[in-house]
C-alpha cells in the first residue's frame, strides 16, 4: 500500500492582537503538533466534540488556512504553503452545512464547472461530458444541473456539494461532518454513496464527525482528538471497545446506545480548558478520574499501547 | 420578479413616484425631438414673459429665453448628471467596501478608515472644497458629489460582504481554483448587486439634489448650459417680481426627487424578504383556531392521563397553499411518565409540541381540529389569559438552541427570578434565592458564581442547564423538551439526560422529549411515539418497538442508524424523501417508500390498530401482536 497523506508536526496558532503597550502576546494554540499518515483507499476518522480544532485541522489539510508549523505530504509531494488551487488538484473539501457551501446565486452546472474548467482547463464539449458523468454517479438528474441550490433538500445539495469535489478528480476526501446536517434516513443514503464513490473512484477519505456511532461504520481507523491534540488512535473496530485514553473511553461511554441503561459517566465538570492559559500538562486531567499529579505537570505524549493503537496518557486503561 | 412587482405595485406613494419619475424621464429623453426654441437663444426685449405668453408656454427668464426649453434641457442635464454621480459612487464605493470586506485585516482596516475620514466632514463642505481645488463646472460638480457618496456605498457593501465572505461557498470556490480576484466578480458580486441597485436608488434623489445645490452656488453647470440648480440660482435676484422663474425649475426638482425617492422606498421595501413572507405582521399572542371538525369526547382520552392530545391537527396556510404539518395526532402522558416522539425533520414533531401551548406562529399556523387536554380541560381555544397563566407554570418547554431562547443582555439569574415573579407574588430577594436554588438543582457548579453571569458566558451544556432550570421555575407538572441536547456534545448530552431523568423521578414530572435519535429515546423515555408525514405511525412501550418494530418506517428508520459497536458496515438507507405536506398522498403517506406497499396502502385513510399499550398505523405490520 502507498502513503496517500502524510502530516508531519502540523500545528496552528492564531496570534492575538497584542495591547497598545503590552507588546505581542502569546497566540491561542487551536492545533497542537499533529503526526500520522493515511495509507491509500483508507478512511481514517476523526472524532472530537466542539472546540477540539477538527475544523481548523481540515481547513489547513486543503490549503484554506495556512499552518503555523509542520509538514503537509500527499503522494509524497510537499505541500504546505501553497495555494488552495493548487491543493484542490489532490485534496478536496465537503461542507458541513451543504446549502451555505453552494452560492445561492449560481446554478448547479456554474458550480460544478469552476473547478473543471479552472483547475484542469477543459474545454465546453469535455466539461459538459465530465459534468454528466459525475451527476450520474453521485444519484442526480441531469435536468436538475441547471437548477439553483435552493430547489434542493439537504441530501440533494449534499450529494451535489460531493460531486463538485469530486469534479476536481483529487485523491483525498476531507469529509467535515458531511451528514450531521441531514435527517437519519437521508445519511444513510449519503454515507452508502460515499462508500461507494471511493471504490468507484479509488479514493481516501478523512471523515470528520463527532458522531461516533456514524465514525465507526465508516472508518478504518480512527483518530481522537481533545482540545488540539491527538489523544488517541487505532483502528475503527477496537477503539471504542477498548479504548485506551480515559476522554476516549467518556466519549464511548456519553454516546446513547440503545440497550445501555442511562447514567452519566463519571467525570468532573465537563468544560474545556481556557485555550487562552492552557494548562502545563495534560488537557484532560482536569476531566479525568484518574489523573495524578504527573498528569498536571507533564503533557504525555503519544505511545503505541499495543498494534496499531496508541495513545497520549500516562495512566491509560489496560485490558 | 413578478412577486416583486406585485408588491410594488400594492404601495400606492411608490406607484405614483415610479409613474412621475417614469413621465419626467421619457421627457426628458425626447427633449431633443421637441419642437422647442433654442435654450440659449437670448430676446432681451421680451424678458420676464409671464407664463402662457404668445410662444412660450412657461414664460421667460432674465434674459428672454424661453422657460420651457430650458426647464426641459436642464432637466435632462440635471438627471444625467444625477444619476451619473449616482453609478460613479456606486461603483467606486461598491468596489472597496468588496475588497475591505473579502480581504479584511489590514486592507480593510486602512479601506474603512479612509472612509471614516471622509465622512468627518460635513457633507456640503467637502463637495465645496472639492469644486475649489479642482475648479467649477459641471464635471467637477459630477466628481464631487459622487466622492461624497462613496462612504454611503463602501459601509453597506463592506458590511453585507463581511457575511457573505465567511460562507462556505466562498472557501469551496477556492477550493476550484478560483482566484481572490475572480471570486470578488463572479462569487459576491451576484450576491450584493441587489443591494447595490436598491442602494443607488434610494440615493440617486439626492445626488440630483446636490448637484443642483452646488449649481446654484455657481460651482456647477456655467452660463449659458442650462441645467435647474443654475437656473434657480440666476432666477435668485427676481424672485419678488417674476417669481415664476424660480418656481418652474424649483417645482422640477421637487418633483425629481419626492418622486425618486418614493420609488426607491418602494423598492427597498418590495425586496425585503421579511415584507416578502408576510413575516413582518406581528404574530398573535395565541395560535388561532378554526376547528373544522367536532371537538373529541373527553372520555376518548386516557383516564390517567395529565396531558392528553386528541386528534390535533395544526396546518399553514401561507399564500394560497395549506400545509398539513399535524394530521390527528393523539398522544398522551401520564405523571411521572416520559413520553418519546421521534420523528425526521417535516414530519410534524415540532409543530405537535408546540400546537399544545398555542405557540405555532399566527399567521400563517392555525389549529384546525382536535383538543388538548390539561387533567381534562381542553386547552384548544382557551382564552389567551387562561394559556398565559399555564405556560410556565403548569406546562413548561425546553427548545434545541438555549442560546437563542435566552436574553442575551439578562443576567441569567435575573431571567430566572422574573420566571418566577411572573406567576408568584415574591419579593426580589426570594426570587433570587429561588432562582439559586434552581441552578444548584440543575447541577451547576459553583451556581453562587454563576447566578450573575450572561448566557454568552457560559458553554452550550450550562446554558442547556439554565433552559432546564427556567422550565423548573414554577415547578410544572409537564415538560416539553424539544431536541434539548442536538446541539450539544456527545459527553454534555449525557449528563443534561441524566439531569432529566432525574428530575422526572423527584419530582413525578411528566416529560414530552422530542428527538430524531433512538439512543436517547432508548435511554430516557418509556414509551414511544414514531411520526411520519404529521401522522404517528406507530406507539408502544418503547423497548418493544425498539426490539420488534410493527411498522415498516419504524424498522427501516432504526435500521439506517449506525450504533456503536456495530463495526465497519453498509447501511440500510431509506430511498426517497418523506413527502411535502403541502401534497399528502391519500392513504399511507410512506407507502412510496415502502417495499410492502400494495394498491390499498394507497387507497384511503389508514387508523391505528392494535391492543393494550401498541398500536400501528400501517395495514400489513411487520409483526402481529397479540
Amino acid at each position: 500500500m502507498t502513503e496517500a497523506l502524510r502530516v508531519t508536526n502540523l500545528s496552528k496558532t492564531f496570534p492575538r492582537a497584542g495591547g497598545l503597550f503590552a507588546g505581542a502576546r502569546p497566540g491561542v494554540r487551536a492545533v497542537r503538533p499533529v503526526s500520522f499518515a493515511v495509507e491509500t483507499g483508507e478512511t481514517l476518522g476523526i472524532v472530537g466534540e466542539s472546540g477540539c480544532g477538527k475544523s481548523t485541522f481540515a481547513r489547513m489539510l486543503v490549503g484554506l488556512l495556512p499552518p503555523s508549523g509542520g509538514e503537509i505530504e500527499i503522494e509524497g509531494r510537499r505541500l504546505d504553503n501553497a495555494d488552495p488551487a493548487r491543493f484542490g488538484k489532490m485534496i478536496q473539501y465537503v461542507f458541513q452545512d451543504p446549502i451555505s457551501s453552494l452560492n445561492p446565486r449560481k446554478t448547479i452546472r456554474q458550480i460544478l464547472e469552476a473547478p473543471l474548467r479552472l483547475l484542469h482547463g477543459m474545454g465546453r464539449a469535455e466539461r459538459d461530458a465530465r459534468i454528466a458523468e459525475i451527476f450520474d454517479s453521485v444519484h442526480l438528474r441531469p435536468e436538475f444541473l441547471d437548477r439553483y441550490p435552493h430547489e434542493f433538500s439537504g441530501g440533494q445539495a449534499q450529494r451535489i456539494g460531493i460531486a463538485r469535489a469530486l469534479a476536481a478528480a483529487p485523491r483525498i476526501l476531507v469529509l467535515d461532518e458531511p451528514v450531521s446536517a441531514l435527517d437519519v434516513s437521508v445519511q444513510a443514503q449519503v454515507l452508502n454513496l460515499l462508500a461507494r464513490l471511493k471504490d468507484d473512484f479509488g479514493l481516501t477519505y478523512l471523515f470528520i464527525s463527532h458522531d461516533l456511532a456514524v465514525v465507526e461504520a465508516v472508518s478504518d481507523r480512527v483518530l481522537v482528538l481533545y482540545f488540539g491534540a491527538v489523544v488517541e488512535i487505532g483502528r475503527a473496530e477496537s477503539i471504542f471497545k477498548r479504548p485506551r485514553h480515559p476522554y476516549t473511553r467518556l466519549l464511548a461511554d456519553s454516546a446513547p446506545v440503545v440497550g445501555r441503561p442511562l447514567r452519566a459517566p463519571e467525570q468532573r465538570g465537563s468544560e474545556l480548558p481556557d485555550p487562552l492559559d492552557p494548562p502545563p500538562g495534560c488537557a484532560f486531567a482536569g476531566r479525568c478520574p484518574r489523573a495524578t499529579d504527573l498528569c498536571r505537570t507533564e503533557e504525555p505524549r503519544l505511545r503505541p499501547m499495543e498494534e496499531d493503537q496508541l495513545a497520549a496518557c500516562h495512566h491509560p486503561f489496560e485490558d | 420578479m413578478r412577486q416583486f412587482l406585485r408588491l410594488l405595485a400594492r404601495n400606492r406613494l411608490a406607484s405614483l413616484g415610479g409613474v412621475v419619475i417614469t413621465g419626467i424621464a421619457m421627457l426628458a429623453l425626447i427633449t431633443p425631438l421637441l419642437p422647442l426654441q433654442h435654450p440659449d437663444v437670448i430676446d432681451t426685449a421680451h424678458r420676464f414673459l409671464f407664463p402662457f405668453s404668445e410662444g412660450h408656454l412657461l414664460g421667460t427668464d432674465q434674459l428672454g429665453r424661453d422657460l420651457l426649453s430650458r426647464l426641459l434641457w436642464g432637466t435632462r442635464l440635471s438627471l444625467a448628471v444625477g444619476v451619473a454621480a449616482a453609478l460613479a459612487a456606486g461603483i467606486v464605493g461598491s468596489g472597496m467596501g468588496m475588497v475591505a470586506g473579502y480581504v479584511g485585516g489590514r486592507t480593510d482596516n486602512i479601506i474603512m478608515r479612509a472612509v471614516d475620514m471622509l465622512m468627518a466632514f460635513p457633507y456640503i463642505l467637502l463637495a465645496l472644497a472639492i469644486v475649489a481645488a479642482l475648479g467649477p463646472g459641471l464635471m467637477n460638480a459630477l466628481i464631487a458629489v459622487a466622492a461624497v457618496n462613496v462612504p454611503f456605498f463602501a459601509r453597506n457593501i463592506r458590511g453585507i460582504t463581511l457575511g457573505l465572505a465567511r460562507r462556505e461557498f466562498v472557501d469551496a470556490a477556492r477550493l476550484s481554483g478560483k482566484g481572490h480576484l475572480r471570486i470578488i466578480l463572479t462569487e459576491l458580486l451576484p450576491n450584493v448587486l441587489p443591494v447595490i441597485v436598491v442602494a443607488m436608488s434610494t440615493t440617486v434623489g439626492w445626488m440630483i439634489l446636490e448637484t443642483a445645490g452646488l449649481s446654484f452656488l455657481g460651482l456647477g453647470a456655467q452660463p449659458p448650459q442650462a441645467d435647474l440648480g443654475g437656473m434657480l440660482g440666476q432666477a435668485r435676484s427676481a424672485m419678488i417680481t417674476s417669481p415664476h422663474t424660480s418656481v418652474v425649475p424649483g417645482v422640477m426638482i421637487f418633483l425629481i426627487v419626492m418622486s425618486v425617492n418614493l420609488l426607491g422606498d418602494g423598492v427597498r421595501d418590495a425586496l425585503d424578504p421579511r415584507l416578502r413572507s408576510g413575516a413582518l405582521s406581528r404574530p398573535r399572542a395565541s395560535t388561532r383556531v378554526a376547528r373544522q371538525h367536532a371537538v373529541p369526547a373527553p372520555e376518548a382520552a386516557p383516564a390517567d392521563a395529565l396531558l392528553a392530545v386528541q386528534a390535533l391537527e395544526t396546518q399553514f396556510h401561507v399564500t394560497g397553499r395549506v400545509y398539513r404539518a399535524v394530521n390527528g395526532v393523539d398522544l398522551a402522558v401520564k405523571p411521572g411518565e416520559c413520553l418519546g416522539v421521534i420523528g425526521e425533520s417535516g414530519s410534524g414533531k415540532s409543530v405537535t409540541a408546540l400546537s399544545v401551548m398555542g405557540l405555532v406562529a399566527s399567521p400563517p399556523g392555525v389549529i384546525t381540529g382536535g383538543a388538548v387536554r390539561y387533567r381534562g380541560e381542553d386547552l384548544i381555544g382557551a382564552p389567551y389569559a387562561r394559556l398565559r397563566d399555564l405556560r410556565g407554570e403548569s406546562i413548561s418547554y425546553i427548545f434545541q438552541d438555549p442560546l437563542s431562547t435566552l436574553h442575551p443582555l439578562y443576567r441569567v439569574g435575573d431571567q430566572l427570578a422574573e420566571a418566577i415573579r411572573v406567576h408568584h407574588p415574591v419579593s426580589r430577594a426570594e426570587a433570587r434565592a429561588r432562582a439559586l436554588q434552581l441552578l444548584h438543582d440543575v447541577r451547576i457548579p459553583n451556581p453562587e458564581g454563576r447566578i450573575d453571569d450572561y448566557p454568552h458566558e457560559m458553554s452550550g451544556g450550562m446554558r442547556q442547564r439554565v433552559g432546564i432550570a427556567m422550565a423548573l421555575a414554577n415547578d410544572p407538572d409537564i415538560i416539553i423538551a424539544d431536541e434539548p441536547t442536538t446541539a450539544l456534545d456527545v459527553t454534555v448530552q449525557a449528563q443534561i439526560l441524566g439531569l432529566l431523568d432525574d428530575l422526572r423521578r423527584d419530582r413525578g414530572l411528566a416529560i414530552v422529549f422530542i428527538t430524531h435519535d433512538f439512543g436517547v429515546v432508548a435511554q430516557l423515555c418509556d414509551r414511544v411515539a414514531v411520526m411520519y408525514a404529521g401522522q404517528i405511525v406507530e406507539t408502544g412501550p418503547t423497548a418493544e418497538v425498539l426490539a420488534a418494530p410493527a411498522h415498516p418506517y419504524t424498522r427501516r428508520l432504526i435500521a439506517c442508524v449506525p450504533e456503536l459497536g456495530g463495526g465497519r458496515r453498509e447501511l440500510a438507507a431509506i430511498p426517497g424523501l418523506p413527502p411535502s405536506v403541502d401534497a399528502l398522498p391519500d392513504g399511507c403517506a410512506f407507502a412510496a417508500r415502502c417495499d410492502r406497499a400494495v394498491a390499498d396502502c394507497r387507497a384511503g385513510r389508514i387508523d391505528m390498530t392494535g391492543t393494550g399499550a401498541r398500536s400501528v398505523r400501517c395495514l400489513f405490520p411487520e409483526e402481529a401482536f397479540a
